[in-house]
């Protein structure tokens, strides 16, 4: 613990420190020499790409990923055409950029994914360099070709090259250049000798940094901070330039005395950094420069690579890994010489009773929160710090890069045990978490060739179980773009959301399997697509069986017919020989015709079908239909009327109206009318034409079957008192008050109420009863009233 | 607006500013002036989530209904369709679409489904050529739609005709969906019971739905304590019968659409100045909102219309008493106190003279010698007098040619009390129906058969009156003014499906079994497993909280009958209803009318 400041060296008003990471894994013959190096930030894994031993044409180079701790993870002999440059993508893929810019992606085991090319133009003048970059849409590429022209791809995963305009008097590559990202823009900044341009989509642009000093006849290196903030320039006079990358502001100038071209040159800075540098590297010397113009030289005994990171400078050598960076004020704090921050005297206090979180009882208001998640944070922080894990992140790295982005990381690297402790441990809701994991897990299995469909999917079904959110569908659709449709129809048996299993099995051409499961589901909308589907697949006859077997599709389908396919919908009901449903149609079509033959024959066939499918009522119903609607032409033609179309009722009633009484006899016999309809139906029609004396003829022509109350309300309802009298007379005893009250014969009503001696009826008159009625009559209405009450 | 929903148990306003928060966002999507082009059986139930003012506040300017031909002219950057999911439609849009490319104008088009995508539809635009040319196609999920305080309705008409008729279950699918929002917002519902095939789907389907869902719920304490899942079709009298409530009557005689009804204009006309009345009657219909905002409206929907009145005139004396308190008021503060609850008090007035006239209106009606008949006769089938023969009124009122759908109505309920008719019967009255009304109609009788409606004795047995005995459907004595049983909603008829739920609650369902047996379907229960430490810890006398859901509509009348269960002193249970669309039995057998359309000859 006392030497923990024995590699801090101060640096303007902060500290700088360099600890080791690791010591690699690797064993490198000739350490980095000659090899082409890609490290990924956030303590990603490294490429390297090594040029063959033996100097003969027929010799390949090597091509190695290793983990950031030197642990192996893919080594082949590189086959393809020669590499401008290597990169990493935020999804852990390696990039190789070839002379004929091609692209290549690889994942971390060195298995090829697919390629791109940046452009045909590329493929005759060739990449000059190259660079990987990232911004907010992703991982994309740059390239400078022989004509001394820039593409950029912004995002590999959606590819649209473009091609930036020309730089005025450039040849060749430019002396150094960069890619930076600047509202939502990405722009390149290229110095050609002592000139800087930035190329744009648009425009190529010449900029002066403020104050760069005016020795300078060439600039030859340049860097971007990791939040493309900040620019440092390094010029032929040995000046570090050191400013804004919208090149408004100068930070600072040093004279670093070095004229040499460094090899590499990177921002070194942390959040809320006290003493940003730059980190430049030559052969054997590592030179850190802070704005303040103080340096810090290092002496290297190995051929190093300088990564950039979030929160300082990983340098990593054939045999050992380190990390560059400020100490973080926290850490100044606490291990300063002689400081007296709490944390300090925390850790002395910790160093007497060996208790980590002693002290913590003391501080009063200090919600236990952070605490809690600080040492969960350092928990997974360690874990995958590991040797055998090597992701050597920082805090400040871990909580930029998220846990939902760690846990790829992990999965990427097929470390599924240590993801989804981390998941548990950190309580993650399992769909995001341990669920996410082994969906990955199980992708990854169900490309093992070896093994059998069956021993997989027992497999998978294990391991996933019930967890939560599980898309068996996605791990299904990915055994079948390995070409294995068995494996990926016993797999989505265990999806659990049947409209997710549909497209693949209609994909997978299984769409009988595929209309079961659409129907499973529920969603009408599925089984209809399913449906169309099998209905441009299949022939109409093994459709039709299809159906048949499926009756809730059928039923959809039928109403989809109803509105779509009217033919269809005959040929449907054909096949199931359902001959009611084949009348209904019948009998529907009809009504579309407006030719009356058509019509009638129409209405034939439904007579037909109705008599096969033995619907005595039906069949006969429509016979009369064709009957009445011969009568109604017959007499439209002789007459005039305008029937055809009519109701029976309604022809009845305008025949009568029209006074062919001997017309509606006919009808009436024909049809069978029951007789109380019809004396209903000559009633009113009658009563309508006020033609009273035919509606007496009518009454007495024989005895009503509908007594005659009704015929003393339709001549009231004409208003016809008179008439209406006559009738009340013939009315039954039970009827008499109501015809009375109807033709306002009170008294009469009266009469009638007493003598039944029904308490309902003698109420009924008295509510009929106005102030104005005689006084006599309502005492003997309320004297019968209690007589019959007492009954 | 919107406050009278959180005043209930339930705060269904939550759900109401849920699907508002996804209207705006969708609105937002598309950037710039808009245009909505309206599938116009979406208007109604739109306007129970959002005002007019909602959409101009996100740039809507226009609104159009959507028809065939060319688009209107609009100044605006987006046009948007707001549409169910119907192929019909999806043909017109495409003609919309087609002459709006040709005219070369700037224009955005964007598709909003309602309540679900479907890709049948976007195949069909895509055979039309026009699928590229929208630039949001998106969905609207608008199952449950919050009516009232206790009240959610799916707004879709067609769900009985398209359950129990055409075998589409579509509707189901959506039911299932809701009650998994519902679920998402309420929290999970631990008991699920059920009556009826489709009540059966739904269940799976939402137990299927969970398991799909699964690790991704919220963790709510649930609101609900559990689900009754009722299918129409084991109650096919309840909603035959005249509802005599004073909310029911006003749907049966005016027709309540969307919360609105549109009333006979010459009665309120003398309310506006009494100056001017009689200078010119207004001949627009009155529309009125009904819902329990309104004070005096929540008080006596629900009551039967015999106790209206006195309700009414008890109101009327406290109002004017109100109005007298001025004379006492002396000191200033009184006064400034009386003049502070001024607008409150006005506001009853009107409202008290809006439902005196609108009592008056159906009282009307209610004394005619033909409702007395009508009901009359109603009474008579559901006490099992006479039902297998032909009534005479039935047959009096086809030879007067009375509307059909009353003849339908009374024909079914007598079929529905019988358990079929006999078959000399049935087809008397088919063939009475025929001859007077048209043979076209012969579809219709047929669809009626198919729902059960309307149908032959297949066996000889009639059960009706086993389930009216044991359920105690007819109460000889209700009381229509202080109702002690929720007969009262029909004056006597207690509605078979309110007493299922009645029974249920307590005391549960194993008391009749046999019942239950007659009715068509399996009855079930289910339970959902929730999460550790959301179980609820009931409070002592604290009520249950039971969702009855009813598939394929439900009476306002039954709705009355519920909230009266809700309300009795030692019920124990409050009752939220959910239902696929409020009917009556005229619109309820308009919807399986099938009328083809006649071409002239």
């Amino acid at each position: 613990m006392a030497f923990i400041t024995a590699n801090w060296n101060p640096l303007g008003d902060a500290f700088y420190r360099k600890i080791e990471l690791y010591d690699m894994g690797w064993s490198l013959r000739d350490g980095l020499k000659d090899c082409m190096v890609a490290a990924a930030p956030y303590g990603g894994p490294i490429a390297l790409l090594r040029q063959s031993q033996r100097p003969s044409p027929s010799a390949r180079p090597q091509l190695e990923i290793y983990s950031s701790s030197g642990v192996s993870m893919a080594s082949f002999p590189w086959k393809s055409g020669p590499v401008r440059q290597l990169g990493w993508t935020v999804c852990d893929d390696l990039l190789a950029i070839q002379e004929d810019g091609t692209v290549l992606i690889y994942d971390l085991f060195g298995t090829f994914k697919r390629h791109f090319s940046m452009g045909n133009e590329v493929v005759q003048n060739q990449v000059l360099e190259a660079k990987v970059f990232h911004s907010p849409y992703g991982t994309g590429v740059a390239i400078v070709t022989g004509a001394s022209r820039f593409t950029l791809a912004m995002n590999i995963d959606d590819l649209k090259l473009r091609r930036l305009p020309e730089v005025p008097g450039l040849q060749g590559a430019p002396s150094c250049w960069a890619v930076l990202t600047q509202d939502r823009q990405t722009k390149v900044l290229l110095a050609n000798g002592a000139d800087l341009y930035i190329l744009d989509n648009t425009s190529c642009t010449p900029v002066t940094p403020p104050g760069l000093s005016p020795q300078a006849c060439s600039i030859i290196n340049m860097a971007v901070s990791f939040s493309y903030k900040y620019l440092a320039l390094f010029t032929d006079s040995g000046h570090l330039w050191m400013g804004s990358t919208n090149l408004k502001d100068k930070l600072s100038e040093v004279e670093t005395k070095v004229r040499s071209a460094p090899k590499q040159m990177v921002w070194s800075r942390r959040p809320k950094s006290q003493q940003p540098s730059v980190v430049l590297m030559w052969d054997r010397l590592l030179l850190v420069a802070g704005v303040c113009k103080e340096t810090i030289q290092y002496t290297l005994d190995e051929e190093c690579v300088c990564v950039a990171e979030l929160d300082g400078v990983r340098i990593v050598g054939a045999s050992r890994h380190e990390m560059l960076q400020e100490v973080p004020s926290a850490c100044e704090d606490i291990f300063k010489i002689a400081s007296m921050a709490p944390g300090a005297l925390l850790l002395e206090a910790h160093k007497e009773y060996e208790a980590a979180s002693f002290g913590k009882c003391f501080l009063s208001n200090f919600p236990p929160e952070p605490f809690v998640s600080m040492c969960r944070d350092l928990r997974v922080l360690n874990s995958v710090r590991d040797y055998s894990v090597g992701i050597p992140l920082t805090h400040t790295q871990y909580k930029q890069m998220t846990v939902q982005v760690l846990i790829d990381r992990l999965v990427y690297r097929k470390l599924y045990p240590l993801a989804i402790e981390i998941c548990r441990y950190l309580k993650t809701p399992e769909y995001q978490g341990v669920s996410r994991v082994l969906k990955h897990w199980a992708c990854c299995k169900v490309q093992q060739k070896e093994e059998p469909d069956e021993s997989i999917a027992r497999a998978v079904s294990v391991k996933l179980g019930e967890a939560a959110g599980i898309s068996y569908s996605e791990i299904a659709a990915r055994a079948y773009e390995c070409g294995r449709t068995e494996l990926a129809i016993k797999l989505l048996e265990f999806e659990p959301r049947s409209g997710e299993q549909v497209p693949l099995l209609l994909k997978m051409k299984r769409s009988q399997l595929g209309l079961s499961k659409a129907i499973e589901s529920g969603d009408t909308d599925l089984v209809y697509t399913v449906v169309t589907y099998l209905k441009n697949e299949m022939n109409r006859g093994d459709f039709f069986m299809t159906l048949r077997n499926q009756p809730v599709a059928l039923s959809l389908y039928r109403q989809f017919c109803k509105h779509q396919e009217q033919e269809t919908l005959k040929d449907l009901f054909n096949q199931d020989d359902d001959h009611h449903e084949l009348g209904n149609f019948y009998v529907r079509a009809s009504y579309k015709e407006s030719k009356l033959e058509a019509r009638l024959s129409l209405l034939q066939s439904a007579v037909d079908e109705y008599n096969k499918a033995k619907n005595e009522f039906a069949a006969k119903a429509t016979e009369e239909e064709m009957k009445l609607l011969r009568f109604q032409r017959r007499l439209d033609e002789e007459k005039g009327e305008a029937l055809l179309g009519l109701s029976l009722h309604d022809t009845l009633h305008a025949l009568l109206s029209a006074n062919y009484h001997k017309q509606a006899e006919q009808l009436y016999r024909d049809f069978r009318v029951p007789d109380k309809r019809y004396w209903w139906l000559k009633l009113t029609a009658l009563a309508e034409k006020e033609d009273w004396d035919e509606l007496e003829k009518f009454a007495k022509s024989k005895k009503s079957p509908i007594g005659y109350l009704p015929f003393v309300e339709v001549c009231v309802k004409r208003h016809n008192k008179y008439e209406a009298k006559k009738y009340v007379s013939k009315v039954t005893p039970e009827q008499k008050v109501k015809a009375h009250l109807a033709i306002g014969d009170l008294e009469g009503a009266a009469e009638a109420a007493i003598e039944r001696r029904s308490e309902g009826e003698i109420s009924t008159v008295l509510a009929r009863c106005s102030p104005t009625t005689d006084r006599a009559l309502l005492e003997r209405l309320n004297r019968a009233r209690s007589t019959a009450a007492k009954k | 607006m919107s406050a009278h929903l959180s005043y209930g148990r339930v705060n269904l306003n939550i759900l109401r500013e849920a699907a508002r928060k996804d209207l705006r966002e969708f609105l937002d999507k598309c950037a710039g002036s808009k245009a909505i082009v309206w599938d116009e059986y979406l208007t109604g139930p739109f306007g129970l989530i959002a005002q007019y003012s909602l959409l101009k506040e996100h740039e809507v300017e226009k609104m159009f209904t959507l028809k065939g031909g060319r688009l209107p002219t609009a100044d605006v950057k987006n046009i948007i369709f707001f549409v169910r999911p119907k192929l019909e439609l999806m043909d017109i849009i495409a003609e919309n679409v087609i002459s709006a490319d040709k005219m070369h104008s700037p224009r955005d088009f964007h598709i909003l489904f309602v309540p679900r995508r479907s890709m049948l539809c976007e195949q069909r635009l895509k055979e039309q050529g026009v699928l590229g040319s929208f630039i949001n196609i998106d969905e609207y999920i608008l199952d449950l739609i919050p009516y009232d305080s206790d009240l959610l309705s799916m707004e879709s008409e067609g769900a009985f005709r398209e359950c129990y008729l055409e075998s589409d279950q579509t509707s189901l699918y959506h039911t299932a969906k809701g009650l998994m929002t519902l679920q998402a917002l309420y929290g999970t519902i631990p008991q699920i019971f059920g009556k009826g095939e489709c009540a059966r789907h739904v269940a799976n389907m939402m137990l299927r739905m969970k398991r799909e869902f699964a690790g991704s719920q919220t963790q709510i304490l649930p609101v609900f304590d559990s689900l009754l899942l009722l299918d129409r079709n084991i109650d096919l009298l309840t909603p035959l019968a005249t509802q005599l409530t004073y909310e029911g009557l006003i749907d049966e005689v005016y027709g309540i659409t969307n919360g609105y009804v549109k009333l006979p204009p010459e009665k309120f006309a003398a309310q506006k100045k009494q100056g001017e009345a009689g200078k010119d009657l207004p001949t627009e219909p009155k529309k009125m909102q009904l819902n329990s905002a309104e004070e005096l409206y929540a008080e006596i929907r629900d009551k039967n219309f015999n106790g209206v009145g006195a309700a009414l005139s008890k109101k009327a004396k406290i109002i004017s008493a109100a109005f007298e308190e001025r004379h006492n008021a002396k000191t200033v503060g009184e006064i400034k106190q009386f003049v502070s609850q001024l607008p409150h008090m006005q506001a009853a007035r009107s409202s008290l003279a809006n439902h005196t006239s609108i009592a008056e209106l159906i009282k009307d009606i209610t004394t005619s010698e033909a409702f007395f008949d009508n009901l009359t006769v109603e009474q008579e089938f559901m006490t099992g007098v006479d039902t297998d023969k032909v009534n005479a009124y039935i047959e009096d009122c086809i030879a007067q040619r009375d509307p059909l759908i009353k003849i339908l109505r009374l024909v079914s309920m007598q079929s529905v009390c019988n358990n079929g008719l006999k078959q000399k019967v049935f087809d008397y009255y088919r063939r009475e129906i025929l001859q007077t009304y048209g043979y076209e109609h012969m579809l219709t009788l047929n669809n009626l058969e198919k729902t059960g409606l309307l149908k032959p004795q297949t066996s000889t047995r009639n059960n009706y009156p086993t389930i009216r005995k044991t359920l105690k459907l007819w109460m000889e004595d209700a009381n229509e003014q202080n109702p002690n049983d929720i007969s009262y909603v029909y004056s006597g008829y207690a509605p078979l499906s309110i007493r299922l739920a009645q029974v249920l609650a307590r005391p549960g369902w194993r008391s009749i079994e046999e019942v239950l047996k007659m009715l068509p379907g399996p009855h079930f229960e289910e339970r959902q497993q929730l999460p550790a430490g959301l179980h609820k810890k009931r409070q002592q006398g604290e009520n249950r909280t039971t969702l009855v859901f009813f598939l394929g509509g439900v009476t306002y009348a039954e709705i009355a009958a519920l909230r009266f269960l809700s309300q009795m002193e030692d019920g124990g249970t409050e009752y939220i209803i959910a239902t696929t669309k409020l009917i009556n039995g005229t619109s309820w057998i308009k919807s399986l009318m099938d009328r083809p359309e006649a071409q002239t000859l």
